[in-house]
């Protein structure tokens, strides 16, 4: 009997994964054995910590490249990426865990009670929040983790479902408005699964296509794929297929036209701290993805998929602008404007070369911290029945609490695009790559409804400060340590990176180079 | 002959500050913090803010001093500071730099002495004004921005201290804002200085086009390897900002204008230090201007006609602060005059300076203790025999009459008779024409000013009915006004003997040896200056010494030209306002109908389109689903489309 020879692991390399799914398991443990008002206290330092330590290895990593058991890719992408996934996670984790503003936080005790009869009623007002929303969390950002260091499109694909079906029931939490969060979480599971058998479909397709390779058994890895683009002798229609296939169960995720038709329904109904962590990370990873499939796997037809996906990321960035134009609820126009952030990520996707890369990977970053400073606001502006996102509410929100209405100004500023905002930095280092690359088009439509985006925005400022309020509009809660730290992180970031934005940049930059 | 083409033969280069001068970025940053503090504290610091920004100035002044003092030692007598990186993109490095050389060591002295003066005057001047800590705040501000504007090493600094300047002096003419008269005139005191400006700012970026590099010592080092038409350019641009700034032709409109502000702002921004910033801009960049004959006579023949311009105006002027006002725009014609003769012309325009800065803002604080006994009223034709209640303003007001006739031996005799010597030592007829203009301009001076000195304090009194004893100004006020008069009595000797050689030796102002024979021996022009200015005064004193008339007289063409400011206004608003003004509204007409037109059509067009569209979001999941799969449907046909041209 012959001996089975395990392949050698690198722990080290793979440490942050391990990390974040062993503080899952430890988070699981702590709902079954510790009391009830112990947890909140317990889960949530557990979870920060677990994301700061994995964020260490990441640093720790900083100069590994390899491919450990030929399934997890470590390389600069891998590494920056997952950093700035555990960076956003500890913001978002900062408003996930927020209970000052909100007895028992944004989250709801039990879901499965029915919603809106009184004892849903008794539970919104009286009881604590679910504690499972942290190792729910934290099995997310680890889903995460292995999505952006996925060498094979199998690997990949679990660590979608690792991901993704965590969110579907966090969307079902929210503590007010119970109806819209479990309709939220209905389609986003139903729409998700319905994406994620394209994803599988294509890659069975590509199995096939690799399988032509005469001197190398088929496989689903990015190196096997890489080669059989450059020379299988199967029909490329399988390639061609394949490939549009696993680009749309990516697409979905990243939120691009017309696979973003979830988004404004999902990003209004789930409880909102889980609104931005999903703007921010599964933004992060599912872009990281589409980076790894389409500079590593596909990179031989490159000269092919380029018109599509960029008729893709058009498409995206008109949806985006022109649905935001015409929207009343801010957690709504967030949503579109997030669908047409993903139109720009896009162009930086396709902008050949190491530019792109680093320019897609900086605008993550950028959008993810700017993003959840916004979101971080949106909690704050409340009434007796929650908070209050219709943007009537908001007229005159500048006479009634200026320092907040000024940070929702910048914020929305640094989403318009304005200089010295990260969404000016961030917006100029993927169109940069993109002229440089002789992508002139997306450059154009990209500008062009970037123009047309700042309408909505700006339309939200002159709400909040030339309008007189009314007895509607809602006061501003005073924020939670955890809030305002949150809100100090994203704005100082936004700023920062619209300042002085060489650093990550050049971080960026020496990060771009996937190992094969 | 050739006269003053002096381009030195060595380069330009300042030594590293050290010591007690690596803080001469104090000089900026103690006015600016108490600016600051003023500003930002509002009405708490309103007891005591006036006390914060005299003493702000009075300490910039004792550093000045001390930095002043620090440089004898050193050997070339200058010094550069560099803080930081002010601007680094691409090829255009600017510094954040100071440079301390004797230059700008006495425009240190001159901004922080007289304004120190001045700050503690307007303390009792302003004192029922409520907004007083506003006033000092502004007038903070100013110090801070004329000594950036003296103290920075390369023209971008200059230009950020010439804005600074220039913001400040907007501010302080129309800091009774609610009169319209003063919002107007810093409304056209701005505007006019936008001209000027813009011709700075492409001088710098010519400067930074042609020789990559915006810092006086390279400027300086590179001017000589420039074509003689593009140094012609440089110098008549910034010679345009130079004209805007100091109020000179044709930009002198504003200068009288902004009287309009209150006194102490007249007598600080408006004669003493921001209106000299023009000559400072072309003795600093002498090297520019020396190197092209054409430019000196540009610059001469702008400074000949200003001094003529401004005396004929003066002339006919009846409100003591506009004559006083066209009185600095004849004076700074003088300095222009100066500084076009080049040589050793320039430190002599620059005694000038200095002495005019005395003098004037000795006349200004006079003319506002005088409207602080009359009620503020500034029509001198209902003044007259003030000498006996005023008796200290009366003195120091003289002292600074006899000043700026050039009488000897007042300040103004041992700096403006030399510049007149020195403009007929030209060639040939020029010498003639400029050295005449010279003498008339003194001549005038010495006409009107004695009538405004005459009627102001002698004859008989011609006040107006709600006048019944007007009392001399409080010491605060009159202190300044006897330290300012010594300074007109004694400062121009003190001045004359030792700064011109100090600044021609040692701060590269030109050369020395320049000397050159006059068409006229040197006491036939003293004999000649000092004629006149007794012929002129006497003319003042005999026709004025039993008053005047009350009411305004008919007159002739030329009286009546004066009075109308030589129809330069309205020769501004034919040309300039008139045209404007049909140009935009004739471009609002295009932007309305036009261009608004086809943005406002779009947007409409984009909001109704996005109302339509929103009509696909239904909310259900079944018509998701299908959005979805007619997407994938259209991808993988795309896809497939595009292979099938690539396999083909």
């Amino acid at each position: 009997m012959t001996e089975l020879e395990l392949p050698p692991i690198d722990y080290a390399a793979i440490a942050p994964i391990l990390i974040m799914l062993g503080a899952a398991v430890v988070g699981v443990l702590i709902e079954a054995f510790v009391p009830r008002r112990l947890r909140h206290p317990v889960q949530l330092p557990l979870a920060v910590l677990a994301v700061l330590a994995a964020l260490t290895m990441v640093v720790v990593n900083a100069d590994k490249r390899v491919i450990t058991i030929g399934v997890i890719a470590v390389d600069g992408p891998t590494l920056f990426l997952q950093g700035a996934i555990l960076a956003l996670s500890a913001v978002a984790l900062l408003l996930l865990g927020e209970r000052a503003v909100e007895r028992g936080g944004a989250f709801v005790a039990q879901a499965a009670v029915t919603a809106d009869s009184p004892e849903d009623r008794q539970q919104a007002e009286k009881a604590g929040g679910a504690g499972e929303v942290y190792p729910l969390t934290t099995f997310a950002i680890a889903g995460m983790l292995i999505f952006v260091s996925a060498n094979d499109l199998l690997t990949m694909f679990i660590a979608l479902e690792v991901f993704s079906l965590p969110l579907y029931l966090l969307c079902a939490l929210a503590r007010r408005r119970r109806l819209l969060s479990q309709e939220a979480a209905m389609k986003y599971f139903l729409l998700g699964a319905y994406a994620s058998a394209f994803f599988l479909f294509g890659l069975a397709l590509i199995y096939g296509f690799t399988a032509g390779l005469g001197d190398r058994a088929a496989g689903v890895d990015f190196a096997t794929v890489n080669a059989a683009v450059a020379n299988s002798t199967a029909s490329p229609v399988l390639l061609f297929a394949g490939m549009a296939l696993v680009a749309i169960g990516l697409l979905f995720k990243a939120a691009a036209a017309p696979f973003h038709v979830w988004t404004p329904d999902v990003y209004q109904g789930a409880p909102t701290p889980l609104t931005g962590f999903m703007a921010a990370c599964t933004k992060v990873a599912a872009f990281g993805a589409l980076l790894r499939v389409f500079h590593v796997a596909f990179e031989g037809a490159r000269w092919d998929f380029t018109p599509v996906l960029g008729a893709v990321a058009v498409l995206t960035m008109l949806v985006g602008a022109l649905f935001a134009v015409t929207q009343t609820d801010i957690k709504r126009l967030l949503a579109y404007s997030s669908i047409a952030n993903a139109g720009y990520l896009l162009v930086g996707v396709l902008a050949p070369g190491s530019g792109g890369l680093s320019g897609t990977m900086f605008y993550l970053v950028a959008y993810g911290f700017t993003v959840l400073a916004a979101i971080a606001v949106v909690t704050l502006v409340r009434d007796a029945d929650g908070e209050a996102t219709h943007l009537s509410r908001w007229a005159g929100l500048g006479k009634r609490s200026p320092v907040y209405a000024a940070v929702f100004t910048f914020v929305l500023l640094a989403f318009a695009g304005i200089p010295m905002t990260s969404g000016f930095t961030s917006k100029f280092a993927v169109f940069g790559p993109a002229l440089d690359g002789g992508q002139v088009w997306l450059v154009i439509a990209g500008v062009l409804t970037s123009m047309v985006l700042a309408f909505p925005y700006l339309r939200v400022v002159v709400l909040m400060w030339l309008s007189e309020p009314g007895d509607a509009t809602p006061t501003v809660a005073v924020p939670g340590a955890l809030t305002s730290a949150a809100l100090v992180i994203g704005v100082l970031a936004t700023l920062v990176l619209g300042v002085a934005p060489a650093p990550l940049l050049d971080l960026a930059s020496s990060a771009a180079d996937f190992v094969r | 002959m050739t006269y003053a083409q002096a381009a030195p033969a060595e380069t330009v280069s300042y030594a590293t500050a050290d010591g007690l001068l690596s803080s001469v970025w104090l000089l900026v940053a103690i006015p600016l913090v108490s600016a600051a503090i003023l500003l930002l504290l509002g009405r708490r610091a309103d007891r005591w803010g006036h006390w914060l920004g005299v003493a702000a100035v009075g300490a910039a002044f004792l550093l000045g001093l001390s930095y002043f003092l620090g440089l004898r030692g050193l050997e070339n007598r200058s010094v550069e500071l560099s803080l930081w990186d002010f601007i680094a993109v691409g090829g255009l490095h600017v510094d954040f730099g100071l440079l301390f050389d004797p230059l700008a060591g006495v425009f240190v002295l001159l901004i922080t002495g007289v304004g120190f003066l001045i700050h503690l005057y307007a303390v009792e001047y302003m004192a029922h004004d409520e907004r007083r800590r506003l006033f000092f705040a502004y007038f903070n501000l100013f110090i801070a921005a004329m000594l950036l504007l003296v103290l920075g090493n390369n023209y971008v600094m200059l230009y950020f201290g010439w804005e600074g300047v220039g913001l400040a002096s907007y501010l302080l003419i129309s800091f009774w804002y609610t009169k319209p008269a003063a919002a107007t005139a810093g409304k056209k005191a701005f505007l006019m200085n936008r001209v000027g400006d813009a011709g700075l700012a492409i001088a710098i970026f010519i400067m930074f086009a042609t020789l990559g590099t915006t810092q006086y010592d390279e400027v300086f080092n590179g001017i000589g390897a420039l074509a003689g038409g593009t140094v012609l350019v440089l110098g008549v641009l910034l010679l345009l900002g130079a004209a805007g700034k100091s109020g000179q032709f044709p930009l002198q409109a504003w200068l009288p204008d902004a009287m309009e502000g209150p006194t102490p702002v007249s007598a600080l921004i408006h004669a003493a230090t921001m209106v000299t910033a023009g000559v400072y801009l072309i003795a600093r960049s002498n090297i520019i201007f020396s190197a092209n004959a054409t430019l000196q006579l540009v610059v001469v023949s702008v400074g000949a006609l200003t001094l003529l311009i401004g005396a004929i105006i003066g002339c006919a002027k009846d409100d003591i602060k506009r004559v006083l006002a066209w009185s600095t725009v004849s004076q700074i014609g003088y300095m222009f005059l100066g500084v076009g003769l080049g040589g050793a012309a320039y430190a002599l325009a620059i005694v000038h300076l200095l002495a005019h800065g005395f003098f004037k803002a000795n006349m200004f604080l006079g003319a506002g203790s005088v409207m602080h006994g009359m009620k503020d009223q500034v029509d001198i034709r209902r003044f007259g025999g003030l000498s006996k209640y005023m008796r200290i303003t009366w003195l120091t007001f003289g002292a600074g009459w006899l000043a700026i006739i050039g009488m000897f031996p007042f300040s103004g005799y041992f700096s403006k008779e030399p510049i007149i010597a020195a403009a007929f030592e030209r060639e040939g007829w020029t010498a003639w024409l400029f050295g005449g203009a010279a003498v008339l301009g003194a001549a005038l001076t010495a006409f009107y000013m004695t009538r405004l000195f005459v009627l102001t304090f002698h004859g008989p009194k011609r006040w107006t009915e709600d006048i019944e004893h007007p009392h001399e100004s409080p010491a605060l006020m009159t202190i300044p006004l006897v330290l300012l008069g010594i300074g007109s009595l004694g400062a121009g000797w003190l001045l004359a003997t030792s700064v011109p050689d100090w600044l021609t030796t040692t701060a590269g102002l030109g050369t020395a040896e320049a000397h050159h024979d006059a068409v006229l021996p040197h006491w036939a022009i003293v004999a000649l200056s000092l004629g006149v200015t007794v012929l002129g005064a006497l003319l003042g004193w005999f026709l004025f010494r039993n008053g005047t008339a009350t009411a305004p007289q008919p007159a002739g063409v030329l009286v009546t030209a004066a009075r109308k400011n030589l129809y330069t206004d309205a020769v501004n608003e034919a040309v300039f306002e008139k045209p404007g003004i049909f140009l935009t509204r004739a471009l609002v007409y295009l932007d309305n109908r036009g261009i608004d037109g086809l943005i406002n059509g779009l947007a409409a067009g984009v909001g109704g389109g996005s109302g339509r569209l929103r009509r696909l979001q239904t909310g259900f999941v079944r018509s998701y689903a299908t959005s979805i799969l007619t997407g994938a449907l259209l991808v993988v046909a795309a896809f497939l489309a595009v292979q099938a041209g690539w396999f083909a």
